[in-house]
């Protein structure tokens, strides 16, 4: 029973940090309809700012943990955002135009430049984040032992998708994301500024992105230049397995995927972990490619 | 009777598109499916040429029914077709494109092309001049090796019907095959239809240019929202109440 | 121009005759291992040039063509060469039983369901499945092959081999392009409904590519685990997969020529700069964007097909 609850609030941590990249694919798509093969390598540069900005700026000492954290994960926020953006106009933007597919390539190659530009930069090894950050504090739920950063970390991507989901459904911008990614045409007949969205979709969802790649390196405390590839691929799974395109399905999505991979990975095999979300993947593509909350659209002959 | 739809029906969500509409093609005739825009006559084409499955009815095709059968093989069949919006290869040059229509009736593999056999080479021949031949037939020939996308429009609808062709096809489908054709080029397409009938094609065809229609048509069947509202000949119809008030009246106004 | 372009041809074959001539060992090892991936290449040109379909997961089928060349024939003593065709099918087999039930799937789903599939291979050579692929140290003790009764083992017999099979591979594919099975592929990939429409059983067709395109990986996976001796999982990483499809994108897709010139930018080239080694990738990550932008079909795109069609025409003018 320990164990189960044990790797079902893992499962649950580790979800919430993929229902947040799965947002930045979601988003993406929704309006562009493109795989942005680019966004697990935002999250890596999260990470990485991360640590450079902790380690360097002693931001716990000045304004103490609480608020210290906040504005760390603010600024690798932003900076992740401006990326995110300027990957978008150099890479993207113009093939707006051509078929789909070339922009798929494009961000394949753009996924490959950060990857390896993160490599040049911190070079190959692993790097630790400082353990002494957050205090170790472990707390009791039901009699049971939780580490408080898993909990700190569940709160923290609910809270963000909660804002975010706000921010889509009942502000006016956010209606202008939902009626952009409808229709593309339609909304720029009813004088939505459509580039803007685009750029808008490019500073959220990679600032989600950066903010997830922050907490993997403060939960697991270590950080690789290729860790956004895999991370990334089951980020998509999550998008995919929610229905791509659909807000609230990339949070579902992110989290049952996160849950499933830790109950898989104890009960059935350590070893295949990493394979569990491709099977995953693969099994939702051919059954039910519109997700668990899409719907299905005829396709025009 | 080379076809005949009966009770044919399709849905798509909420909307019936295509309403128990039933009616019988005779062999070696030209005929004429009108009716205003949305009201189903493309997707009744799709449903005779398989891109669609229907949900009720039955289409019969020399005998045979085929509701739900793949695309590919109803083309097998007898039963080739152009589309409302052309689409054709284009990048490919005229000849590659009618080609393609050529396929179906080839046997050759990838062991026999890699190995050449005699077999093979006969066929590609074949192709090659039976391609030819289409191309002669709507009057191409002179432009086979240039790329398709670089034709006029009008040539590009020609290509289509030629690609349509190479298929042995017993009943020809054209969806608007006049789209954006000048009065020279729709004269000479309707003189296209009846030396295609003529050479013992059936032709079924959708068109609003009613000066085709009236002219090439043996037959006409009117649908209005996914319903058929009539059926007879160019003369009949155009005496019809109904299909004045619903068609005819609106697109004269135009 | 046409002749200007068999010229080159010949010189490149020229070339190649003659390399261990005036090349040491260490750059015959270039060409040797350039000419492997312009047949891994060549062979993803079916699936991905002709046919259209962005397939990355093409290191699955070159990994179960060496495994099962590493297996059987470290275990049963069967001369290397000999598991050609037994590589390929196996490859093959495999191909057709994964591709059928995703061949349907859109052009960037089916990307990301193919990159799923080589991670998935990995990890199961990884894992020691059925306990035969030795985990993550793999296969070693993989004989050398044997050719009319002589051992190949130095680099310049490997060159001859290797290339050979380039040859054999050009001459087969190229005939293959102007097929019927070739203009299929094309012409779904320009218009998949207009192919069905014209009666091109197109689901059946990009099956066939699969396999066909898996096959020949399966029997490059053979030269590959002959040449090396020691196979690993590895070497059959979704990075493999990256580097077929650049050499594929950015050579020419759908284009022999160009794939060829392909494997020599993505492979050869890099050797060059040597010290610049850890910026390679980097710099083709951002070819990859430059050519999307600047140059879609590739360095060398597929020319129109000629056909002799004079014979149809009488006197000049149309029959």
């Amino acid at each position: 029973m320990e164990e189960f609850f044990q790797q079902l609030t893992n499962g649950l941590a580790v979800g919430g940090i993929y229902a947040l990249i799965a947002l930045g694919y979601t988003m993406v798509y929704g309006v562009l309809k493109l795989i942005n093969f680019a966004h697990g390598d935002l999250f890596t540069i999260g990470a990485y700012l991360g640590l450079t900005l902790l380690t360097s700026m002693s931001l716990m000492d000045s304004l103490g943990v609480f608020f210290g954290l906040l504005l760390l994960v603010l600024m690798v926020m932003g900076l992740v955002g401006l990326i995110g953006v300027l990957l978008d106009q150099i890479a993207y933007k113009p093939l707006r135009q051509s078929p789909r597919l070339s922009a798929v390539v494009s961000a394949l190659g753009a996924s490959i430049v950060f990857q390896n530009a993160v490599m040049l930069i911190y070079g190959a090894r692993f790097q630790v984040y400082p353990q002494d950050i957050l205090p170790r504090i472990v707390i009791n739920i039901f009699g049971m032992p939780v580490p408080l950063i898993r909990i700190m970390i569940l709160m923290a991507s609910i809270f963000m998708m909660g804002a975010l989901y706000f921010f889509i459904q009942r502000t006016k911008v956010g209606t202008a994301i939902r009626a952009a990614a409808e229709d593309q045409g339609a909304a720029r007949l009813m004088g939505i500024d459509v580039n803007r969205v685009i750029m808008l979709v490019f500073l959220i969802g990679p600032a989600l992105g950066g903010a997830a790649g922050l907490m993997v390196g403060l939960y697991y405390g270590q950080i690789n230049f290729t860790m956004g590839w895999i991370y990334g691929l089951k980020a998509f799974t999550a998008a995919i397995l929610g229905g791509i395109g659909n807000i609230p399905g990339a949070m579902v999505g992110g989290i049952l995927l996160g849950v499933i991979e830790a109950l898989g990975a104890a009960y059935i095999s350590i070893a295949w972990k990493d394979a569990i979300a491709f099977f995953v993947l693969i099994l939702i593509l051919i059954f039910r490619p519109t997700g668990l909350l899409g719907e299905r659209v005829a396709e025009k002959i | 009777m080379i076809l005949k739809l009966s009770n044919l029906t399709k849905r798509f969500g909420g909307l019936t598109a295509v309403d128990r509409v039933s009616f019988d093609v005779e062999e070696q005739t030209v005929m004429g499916l009108i009716g205003p825009n949305g009201a189903g006559k493309t997707t009744i084409f799709n449903l005779i040429t398989g891109n669609y499955k229907p949900d009720e009815g039955e289409i019969v095709f020399q005998g045979q029914s085929i509701g739900g059968v793949w695309t590919n093989k109803i083309v097998m069949l007898g039963i080739a077709r152009t589309f409302q919006t052309i689409r054709l290869f284009q990048n490919l040059s005229a000849l590659e494109n009618v080609l393609a229509g050529c396929h179906c009736r080839m046997k050759s593999g990838p062991i026999g092309a890699m190995l050449k056999t005699p077999g093979q080479k006969q066929e590609e021949l074949w192709a090659l001049e039976h391609a030819m031949k289409q191309l002669q037939f709507v009057g191409l020939a002179d432009r086979a090796e240039l790329l398709s996308g670089n034709l006029s429009y009008g040539n590009q609808r020609l290509l289509e019907i030629a690609r349509a062709l190479a298929t042995n096809p017993r009943l020809l489908i054209l969806d608007e095959p006049a789209g954006g054709m000048n009065e020279q080029e729709t004269e000479a397409l309707i003189e296209l239809i009846f030396k295609m009938r003529d050479s013992g094609l059936t032709v079924l065809l959708i068109e609003h240019d009613m000066g085709l229609v009236m002219k090439a048509c043996n037959r006409l069947v009117v649908v209005e929202y996914g319903k058929k509202i009539a059926e007879g000949t160019p003369e009949e119809i155009q005496a019809d109440s109904r299909v004045i008030e619903a068609y005819l009246g609106i697109d004269e106004e135009e | 121009m046409k002749e200007k372009r068999y010229i080159v041809y010949a010189l490149f074959v020229v070339f190649l005759l003659t390399a261990p001539l005036y090349l040491n060992r260490y750059w015959l090892e270039v060409l040797n291992s350039v000419g492997l991936y312009a047949i891994l290449g060549l062979s993803l040109n079916i699936i991905v040039g002709y046919g259209g379909m962005f397939h990355m997961g093409h290191a699955a089928f070159y990994a179960i063509g060496a495994y099962t060349t590493a297996i059987i024939s470290t275990s049963y003593g069967v001369p290397v060469l000999w598991l050609m065709p037994l590589s390929g099918l196996t490859a093959g087999v495999f191909a057709l039983v994964v591709a059928r039930p995703i061949i349907h799937l859109r052009g960037d789903y089916l990307l990301i369901v193919t990159i799923g599939l080589v991670e998935i291979v990995r990890i199961a050579l990884i894992n020691n499945v059925f306990g035969i692929t030795g985990g993550a140290n793999g296969i070693f003790g993989i004989p050398r092959p044997t050719l009319f009764g002589y051992k190949i083992f130095k680099s310049h017999q490997f060159l001859y081999l290797i290339w050979g099979c380039v040859a054999v591979t050009v001459f087969f594919f190229y005939r293959l392009e102007n097929s019927r099975f070739g203009r299929a592929l094309v012409y779904l990939k320009e218009d998949e409904i207009a192919a069905e429409g014209s009666g091109v059983h197109t689901a059946r067709y990009k099956l066939a590519a699969f396999v066909l395109g898996a096959f020949w990986a399966g029997m490059v996976g053979t030269l590959f685990a002959a040449k090396m001796t020691i196979i690993s999982p590895e070497s059959f990483s979704f990075w493999e997969s990256v580097l077929y499809f650049m050499i594929v994108i950015l050579g020419g897709s759908g284009n022999i020529a160009g794939v060829i010139l392909g494997a020599f930018l993505v492979i050869g080239l890099p050797e060059f700069f040597r010290g610049l080694e850890n910026y390679r990738l980097l710099m083709f990550g951002a070819a990859m964007i430059f050519m999307m932008i600047f140059r879609t079909q590739g360095i060398l795109p597929p020319r129109q097909k000629v056909f002799d069609v004079s014979r149809f025409r009488k006197g000049g003018e149309p029959i």
